[in-house]
This record gives structure tokens, C-alpha cells and sequence, in this order.
């Protein structure tokens, strides 16, 4: 047993409201220069929808996850190392950035600087590439928002596959939800694995996945290898980069900046202690519908006194154990199995999890057909299809997305019977197979989601990594000049930019 | 004055073109790695990508190897392995000519691509014009002396090149007076490459160096790093971090202002 500790995020989609406060706030803090205007670390999709980069689920065309060869090992799905290296110079399965889309900018400043004319002056859109003016925006960082666009787009979501997707094209059957995501922070991530020149990294202490700027070579490789696209290439200062996780963030013990900002309160961040020997079995298992299960196999019991000393003796602190064990995270994803990593099928063993979304039944005509008890329908007859949530959270399995989604209604049953007709109705958590005491948890942590409940974040203990007394006098004065984030123009060369053009808008 | 021009052209500026490449390629990795990168366009710009990127660096792979080995081995091995210097001539013929033009095709193809893509185009640097179009006229000019080494196939000049390989190396002063009486196209093509080696370390040609072959050796998939190198026991200072030196030494070092963090 090798323990490990990881700062994982939950993302409860029951109240995700679709605002893009988390986006926003991250591109403003993050990727808000030249090169990355493209990227948001963070994103929300709407689904059912094809997604940013435009259609990232189809790993049959991008490669990206690990594939399990006959002998029972696994590798990048777009190949082993010598494979890998073999595509350096042209990666046939590297997006271009229209999959993205085409950043701009418009000419805000002809709005104020025009002289007088016979029309308005109108702000033209230019391209953040080539400075030139865009006739036609065809695509941007949310361009299915609300379901926008046709059906016969969105139908291309891969989450449709077995699922009779035509009749959610007609307006009465239509469904959607929101779907936040970011960097999964993978256990077994393929990024990391491709990367040729091992720049990218997984720190132990707390399981955050960062590429090491100084020692990427921008070759590409990790971009195709994440199947969740969660990799951007800088075309200014030729890295790739990706969520660091706000790191600086999470060794103070705050909450990263997408969770921080979220209006809905739908995020957490909790410790979860894992063994990092049982990860590759794990990724390796035969059945795709079994790395689900595999996955909460590899983490541990913070409460069990063997898994505790054997953290210690991996010199993990003891504030973190603690921590682990009043994690949100634990509770959510091992105790109550209402949350679920997105897309287990790739095998990275992702480490950000997702509640699933409860609906509103199909129809009021059908509701009354509908075998309700104590107000709970049936959560097939839900309007989201029980089997699109599968395809999205557990490689299809009904069983458990089922489970986590009655769980929640019999939460709400039983807080309603509660709070509106003063009884405690022990049978509705009973059917669900949890006790009362556990449901009213259930409440706490996920419908009232009071700020310290939902981040459970130790504090990096660099002191004891670190001798400050030979550190000291190296923050504060220094001779080195700031760069904003951009390599200056020195003898060797610097950092590309796009050529400005008359009333440009300062990038993003 | 042709005497000087050509021992400043094949005496002292191999030894020029050499050294910056060496030495400014290390001073740059030491300063500024974080400039140190392949600067791929592909994702900006895909089409011509595929064929023209793989057709040129395939074969600029070939002719690189193709022209170390030909010309730093000494002719005595090839003469003891009993190979003959029309056949080598021969074999470096074929070889050379199909991977120039396999090289010059994917070159005229990134070429075109770099200046007539606006997005290409816009966001290049000079130096990334230059380098190309600098690559693209060696290409040219190496493609064009299989014509005027089909008029000696017995390798009566490539003898003298490899000679003038090896004096250089060696530190012979009669490097250049071997090159005196050859065509002047070797002669361009040869002030051409070792201008290339001068400006490589300038240019983004630097990640020739970064060639991740080390890639193949790496133990598994997976890289975890560790912030102390020592492990702690039951969150107590169990272990002093290394710097490299001692505590003791390092505190010294910090006290007397030598500490470099």
C-alpha cells in the first residue's frame, strides 16, 4: 500500500444554474494573454451537445485515453512511445484551433473614435490570429449555450450512443443540463504519459497535474492524448499549458477560484486518500462498466487506524488525515455513491466528480401513470434519459446513476415530509438503503452546502519541505524584471504576437 | 584575396559557426529554457502540414546522418571495410539525392504554407521566415550538386570533402587549401550549412537538441514529483530538505551571501 493524497473537486449538476460565473472568473484570472485567448481552463457546456473543442467525446477521432490491449495492459490509445514519437512532426489527431474556434476581438474603440457619419458605426469583429476582419463568427467558446443550434448538431453528442436519440430532437421530449468541466486531475492521466519530454507532472502531495514550462518542447503530444481536450497549446510562446488547480490557491488552504466564485454553491474540494499500487490495476480492468467501481476501489478508508499509520509513514500530515476524514468528497463519492467521475471509459481514473442532475418528469399527462411514492416518480421517467447520464458518468452502467439519483429524491422526500408535515418518515431513507442520520448529512453537505462543508482544504506544509532560513531574503527585491506572463524579446528570441490593427481592443 | 576568402570561408568560419552553435545553444538553455521550443504551427494551421512536415523533417533526418557519417569518417575505414569510393559515391548519390528531394518537396510545401497562410504568416517571427527560407535554399543548392557530382562519379571530390571534414576536426591547418579547386556550388552549399550552425542558436532550430528520444527509456507512463526528498513521519521535521550541500553547509553559504535560491 502506497498512500496518497489528492485534493479532488465534486460538482453537484442538480444545481448547476448554466451562469459561467466559474469560466469567467478563471479566464480573468488565468488565461487572460496572448495565446491562450481560446482557452478556458474552465468551461460549461450545455448538453446534449457536441462540446468544446467541438466534439472532444469522439475518441475515435481524437485518440485521446488509454486503450487495453489483449494481453491486459494499457496504453495511449494513440500509441505506445515509439508510436508517439513517430507523429511528432505532424500530429494527425492534434485539433486545430477553429475546433475550438477563432478567438477575436471586436473594434470597440471605432465606437467612440468615428467621426460623424450616415450610419451607426458598428464594432467589426477581428480576428485575435491574423488582426484581419471576420466577415462571420461561425463558432465560440459556447455556441450550443441553451441548446442553441439545431438538433441535428447536438445530436452528434457521443453520450447518445444506444439511446433512440431522434425523439429528443422534437420540442416536447427535448431535455438539457449543464455541464462544468476542467482538468480531471486523472490518477493515471494520458497527457502525462505522452508528453515526450516528461515535462508534465503529478504532484504527491496533492495530486495536482502541472505542465513544467521551462521543460515543454511544445510537441503536442499531450493535447491528443487528453480525452477530455483539457490540454491547450499556447501558439504564442509555443508550451502547451492547462487548470493548474490554483494551486497557489489550494497550498493556503482557499478553494480554487472556479469553486470560490460559484453562485450556485455546487462545488467542493476535499481530501481523498488513495493507493497509488492499486492505480494501474485498476485502469487495466477488462470491462469498461468496471473502472468505475475500480476507481472507488483505489481510494482508501480515512477512518481505518491501518490506512492512517501508513499515511504517516508515506509522511503525510496529520491536519491532512484529518481532513480526509471530514472530507465532502469521501462522503459524496464512497459513503453516500451519489457523485461519479466523467468518462471512467478512458481509463485515467479522473479525480473530478460529478452529481448527477435529477429532472422534471416527461410529461404531467404521464405523471399521474407514474407509480409516485411519498412524491418520488420513477427516475426513469425522468426527462433526462437514465441511460445519457450512464454514457456520461459510469461507461453506460444504469445500475448506479439510478441509485445516486433516487438517493436524492429520497433525500428531498424525506426533508419535505420533515420540514412542511413535521414527521420523520424512516422508511424513505430505508428504500434507498441509507438511515436517517445519513440522509440529513446528505442535506447539510448538498443542499445547504455552508462554506466550510464544502471546502475541506489542509494547507500545504511547505516548512516542512523547505528550510526558510536558506530562503530567506529571496522574495521581495529582486533584479529580475516582471514579464506579464510573456517571454520578452531578448537575443534569442521571444514570444509570437498578432500583428495590431487600428481600433483592436487590447487581447481578451 | 581568393586565398583569404577561402581560408576565412572553409578555415575559420567552420570553427565559428561550430562554436556559437555550441556555446550560444548552451548559454541559451542555461538562461532562457523557457524560450526553448519546436514553435509548431500545426495547430494553427493543419493543412500541409501532415505531408509537408513529415516528407521534410524525414528527410533533412536522412541527410543529416547521411552527411556525419560520410564526411567525419575517415576514408582509412572505409578503405579497410573494402568499400570503394565510386560505390560510396554511388550509394551517397541515391541516398542523398532521394532524401533532398523528399526534404525540398516538404520544405517548398511548410514555405508556401509560412507565406501565404495569413495565420502562419502573421504570427512569424522573421527569424521563423528566415530559417525556413534559408533550409529551403541549402535544400535547393544540395539537390543541385548531384549534377555536377554526376560528372565524377569515381568520388574524386567527395574524397576531398571528407579530407577537409577530417582536417577540420583534427585541427589541420591545411583544411582549406583542400577545397580550393572545387565547384562553386559545394562551396556555397558548405558556407550555406555553416551558417545554418551559426544561427541556430537564434532561432527556434534549437529544438534539433531536444530530440525526445530519451522518451523510449522512460520507466512507465507515469512522473510524480515530490516536494521533499526525505520522508517525514507523523508530521514532525523528520528530515532536512537538500539543496545539493548539507544544512550546515548551505546556512554557511546563506550567511556569507552566497546562497543561490
Amino acid at each position: 500500500m502506497k498512500v496518497r493524497a489528492q485534493v479532488a473537486m465534486v460538482l453537484n449538476l442538480d444545481k448547476c444554474i448554466g451562469c459561467h460565473t466559474c469560466s469567467v472568473t478563471c479566464k480573468n484570472v488565468w488565461t487572460n494573454r496572448e495565446g491562450v485567448e481560446y482557452v478556458w481552463f474552465n468551461n460549461v457546456e450545455t448538453k446534449p451537445g457536441i462540446g468544446y473543442p467541438k466534439d472532444w467525446e469522439n475518441q475515435k477521432r481524437w485518440q485521446g485515453g488509454w486503450t487495453r490491449k489483449k494481453n491486459g495492459k494499457i496504453v495511449p490509445r494513440q500509441g505506445s512511445k515509439w508510436r508517439i514519437l513517430s507523429k511528432i512532426f505532424a500530429n494527425p489527431h492534434l485539433p486545430e484551433i477553429d475546433d475550438f474556434y477563432e478567438p477575436y476581438t471586436f473594434e470597440y474603440e471605432w465606437l467612440q473614435k468615428a467621426p460623424e457619419l450616415q450610419a451607426q458605426p458598428a464594432a467589426k469583429p477581428r480576428s485575435l490570429l491574423t488582426g484581419e476582419v471576420m466577415e462571420k463568427i461561425e463558432w465560440s467558446g459556447n455556441w450550443e449555450d441553451m441548446l442553441g443550434g439545431e438538433f441535428a448538431n447536438r445530436g452528434q453528442d457521443s453520450n447518445f450512443e444506444g439511446i433512440e436519440k431522434e425523439i429528443y430532437g422534437e420540442f416536447e421530449k427535448t431535455f438539457m443540463m449543464y455541464l462544468p468541466r476542467l482538468c480531471e486531475h486523472c490518477l493515471n492521466p494520458t497527457c502525462l504519459a505522452s508528453c515526450p519530454s516528461g515535462a508534465i507532472y503529478k504532484r504527491a502531495e496533492d495530486g495536482i497535474v502541472l505542465i513544467d514550462q521551462e521543460k515543454c518542447r511544445g510537441w503536442r503530444m499531450c493535447v491528443s492524448g487528453c480525452p477530455y481536450k483539457k490540454i491547450y497549446y499556447n501558439w504564442s510562446t509555443g508550451k502547451s499549458e492547462k487548470c493548474i488547480f490554483c494551486y497557489p490557491r489550494i497550498e493556503t488552504g482557499q478553494p480554487t477560484v472556479c469553486s470560490e466564485t460559484c453562485v450556485g454553491r455546487i462545488r467542493y474540494l476535499g481530501v481523498i486518500l488513495y493507493d497509488a499500487d492499486r492505480i494501474e490495476a485498476a485502469a487495466s480492468v477488462e470491462n469498461e462498466k468496471d473502472l468505475y467501481p475500480a476507481q472507488l476501489d483505489v481510494f482508501l478508508d480515512p477512518h481505518d487506524p491501518e490506512v492512517q499509520a501508513a499515511a504517516r509513514a508515506e509522511g503525510i500530515p496529520d491536519q491532512w488525515l484529518e481532513a480526509a476524514r471530514r472530507s465532502p468528497i469521501y462522503k459524496m463519492a464512497i459513503e453516500w455513491k451519489v457523485a461519479f467521475p466523467l468518462h471512467p471509459e478512458y481509463r485515467t481514473l479522473p479525480m473530478v466528480w460529478y452529481v448527477p442532475p435529477l429532472s422534471p418528469i416527461q410529461s404531467a399527462h404521464e405523471a399521474g401513470k407514474i407509480s409516485a411514492l411519498d412524491g418520488m416518480p420513477d427516475v426513469r421517467s425522468l426527462r433526462i434519459p437514465l441511460r445519457y447520464l450512464a454514457n456520461l458518468l459510469t461507461a453506460g452502467d444504469e445500475a448506479p446513476v439510478a441509485t445516486a439519483l433516487e438517493r436524492m429524491l429520497a433525500m428531498r422526500s424525506y426533508m419535505r415530509a420533515k420540514s412542511v408535515e413535521g414527521r420523520i418518515d424512516e422508511k424513505i431513507p430505508e428504500r434507498v438503503g441509507l438511515d436517517s442520520a445519513t440522509i440529513e448529512e446528505m442535506y447539510k453537505i448538498m443542499a445547504l452546502a455552508a462554506y466550510e462543508d464544502r471546502y475541506v482544504i489542509p494547507t500545504a506544509h511547505r516548512e516542512l519541505d523547505e528550510d526558510a532560513y536558506v530562503l530567506r531574503g529571496s522574495a521581495g527585491f529582486g533584479l529580475h524584471e516582471g514579464t506579464g506572463g510573456k517571454s520578452r524579446t531578448n537575443l534569442f528570441g521571444g514570444a509570437k504576437s498578432t500583428p495590431k490593427k487600428p481600433y483592436m481592443d487590447v487581447p481578451t | 584575396m581568393n586565398d583569404f576568402i577561402n581560408q576565412l570561408a572553409f578555415g575559420w568560419y567552420p570553427y565559428l559557426a561550430v562554436t556559437v552553435l555550441i556555446v550560444g545553444s548552451i548559454l541559451r538553455f542555461d538562461a532562457d529554457q523557457y524560450s526553448w521550443r519546436s514553435q509548431s504551427s500545426q495547430f494553427l494551421r493543419r493543412k500541409q502540414m501532415i505531408w509537408g512536415s513529415n516528407l521534410f523533417h524525414l528527410g533533412v533526418l536522412v541527410l543529416f546522418v547521411g552527411h556525419f557519417v560520410g564526411l567525419l569518417t575517415p576514408i582509412n575505414v572505409f578503405d579497410a571495410a573494402g568499400i570503394g569510393h565510386g560505390v560510396k559515391q554511388l550509394g551517397a548519390l541515391i541516398v542523398g539525392g532521394i532524401a533532398g528531394i523528399a526534404a525540398l518537396v516538404g520544405a517548398s510545401m511548410l514555405l508556401h504554407r509560412r507565406l501565404f497562410e495569413p495565420r502562419v504568416r502573421q504570427t512569424s517571427s522573421i527569424g521563423d521566415i528566415a530559417v525556413l527560407v534559408l533550409i529551403w535554399l541549402q535544400l535547393v543548392l544540395g539537390v543541385a550538386t548531384t549534377y555536377w557530382t554526376m560528372q565524377h562519379l569515381d568520388g574524386e571530390e567527395m574524397v576531398r570533402f571528407m579530407g577537409w571534414a577530417n582536417a577540420i576536426v583534427t585541427f589541420d591547418p591545411e583544411a582549406p587549401s583542400l577545397l580550393s579547386e572545387v565547384a562553386l556550388i559545394y562551396k556555397l552549399h558548405i558556407i550555406l550549412g555553416l551558417t545554418l550552425f551559426l544561427i541556430t542558436p537564434f532561432t527556434r532550430l534549437v529544438h534539433i537538441w531536444s530530440a525526445p528520444v530519451w522518451f523510449l527509456m522512460r520507466p512507465g507512463y507515469q512522473i510524480v514529483r515530490t516536494l521533499s526528498s526525505k520522508k517525514r513521519t507523523d508530521g514532525i521535521y523528520a528530515a532536512s530538505p537538500n539543496y545539493g550541500d548539507t544544512t550546515t553547509v548551505a546556512r554557511q553559504k546563506s550567511e556569507t551571501g552566497q546562497a543561490g535560491t
